[in-house]
């Protein structure tokens, strides 16, 4: 109990000091995983919805494979990744090993699978409600598509909120890719993982809450935000 | 468009035939009201003649065109139940313009407040109450252009003073020379606006006459019943 109590009392004295390490940290966490967020959501986003309009053979394969692939282990997503970019791997002229783009990378694997297949299931439920209709208009497929995501917008940034919560909480993608380097890829995630090593559980909790605080925060602005588009009977 | 010729039409699910054998030359301008009890065929007939389902068997021209994308997008369909874009109402009109000549805020304007809905133009479409959500669907069905309309009871669920209106903007409609096809069960509905009718019943037609000799002098003893209010089986 010492130890939750000293973390806690740590993690508030480390905010309110606003120690620039701590604030690198953060600011890299973010970077990171905001990044591969936006980048998984500019490819899952159509993916998903594609899988959920447009029949093709090899589509319930597919989702089958996409929904598969959400359970994707993150040290194997660094191991693919690291034998890509490393110097003998085929993406080794990049130089990208034990970079922040490095860990973008990565989590961009992991997390497109995710923001796919939620997708996709999100989509097809309201397909079925607007298909005739947008049959009757004789709608295009990238039409109907644009038009299901923008309609599905506010349960698909919960889709897309699970998908960060998947990249800011995950650490054996990062650690392999990035190395935990300091103020050059340490992140909240891999930072904990070393003063836990070391023995500092009192300051690797200490990041644990700040983390969770994090997380919650991210939560609840999508989920004050879906609320709102609720009453407006837009959600 | 016209004349719609359908021929042989036959459409089965499970070797039962809902649809059997429909012979029919729609070539007369105006309102024709599809009625029948439920379970007739007349929602599928509608579906089919707009191209939403494929039939088993025979053939749907529409003047001499088998059902191909151009001809489709003459039509236009509002459903039973309103399917409504989680938009604004306007935005719900622009959509629809957007897909065709382009995004036009005069004439989306112009169609909401020959709709009766300019007031509400901001609103959530699906706040609407009933009425006026089938109005909206009427009037972005509209706004598409079309030279014929096809509704599947369209005042189903809502109340006299909204049913009014609704038939106010087909007359309207109408009187602008399109083509309205409409299923109803609403007897007093067909006898306000239909210039013929088409009665089936069991998945057959019965009867296609003009709406006064039919209603006048029905010719099938289902259609003879069901204008007596009796329960047609």
């Amino acid at each position: 109990m010492q130890d939750f109590s000293d973390a806690f009392g740590l993690a508030f004295s480390l905010i309110l000091g606003a120690d620039a390490d701590l604030i690198e940290i953060i600011g890299l966490s973010l970077r990171v995983s905001l990044s591969a967020v936006v980048l998984s959501a500019l490819i899952g986003l159509p993916l998903g919805a594609l899988l959920a309009v447009v029949r093709f053979p090899g589509r319930q394969f597919l989702a089958v494979l996409l929904n598969a692939l959400m359970g994707l282990p993150p040290v194997v997503v660094g191991l693919l990744v690291y034998m890509a970019i490393s110097r003998a791997g085929p993406l080794g002229w990049l130089g990208l090993l034990y970079t922040p783009t490095a860990m973008i990378i990565a989590q961009t694997i992991l997390v497109t699978p995710i923001i796919a297949a939620l997708t996709r299931q999100v989509v097809e439920d309201m397909h079925k409600e607007y298909d005739e209709q947008f049959r009757s208009l004789c709608l295009p497929a990238p039409r109907v598509i644009s038009a299901l995501i923008w309609d599905s917008r506010y349960s698909l940034l919960t889709v897309t909120l699970a998908g960060f919560g998947r990249a800011i909480a995950e650490v054996g993608a990062v650690i392999i890719v990035g190395g935990n380097i300091d103020h050059l890829t340490r992140v909240m995630t891999t930072a904990i993982a070393l003063e836990t090593s070391k023995g500092d559980l009192a300051l690797a909790l200490a990041l644990g809450v700040i983390l969770l605080i994090l997380a919650l925060a991210v939560n609840a602005a999508v989920f004050g935000l879906r609320s709102s588009a609720k009453s407006l009977a837009y959600a | 468009m016209l004349p719609l010729q359908v021929s042989s039409l036959c459409f089965r699910v499970d070797r039962e035939a809902l649809l059997d054998n429909i012979d029919v030359t729609v070539a007369s301008p105006g309102i024709t009201a599809i009625m029948g009890p439920n379970g007739a065929g007349k929602s599928l007939l509608l579906r089919l003649i707009h191209g939403l389902l494929s039939p088993s068997s025979g053939q749907i021209l529409w003047n001499g065109r088998d059902l191909d994308l151009e001809t489709r997008r003459r039509q236009a369909m509002v459903f039973q139940k309103p399917v409504l874009m989680r938009r604004s109402v306007a935005a719900n009109i622009d959509f629809v313009l957007k897909a065709g000549d382009g995004r036009d805020r005069q004439r989306r304007d112009d169609i909401l407040h020959q709709a009766g809905l300019f007031r509400q133009r901001n609103q959530p479409a699906r706040l609407l109450s009933g009425g006026e959500q089938q109005r909206l669907a009427l009037a972005r069905a509209l706004a598409t252009g079309p030279e014929v309309l096809l509704l599947d009871e369209p005042c189903a669920s809502i109340d006299p003073g909204a049913t009014l209106q609704i038939e106010h903007l087909l007359q309207q409609a109408r009187e602008r020379g399109l083509k309205i096809m409409l299923v109803t069960h609403d007897i007093g509905q067909a006898r306000r606006l239909a210039d013929d009718i088409l009665f089936m019943h069991n998945g057959r037609l019965l009867e296609y006459r003009p709406a006064q000799d039919f209603f006048n002098n029905p010719e099938s003893t289902a259609a003879r019943a069901y204008l007596e209010g009796k329960l047609v089986l």
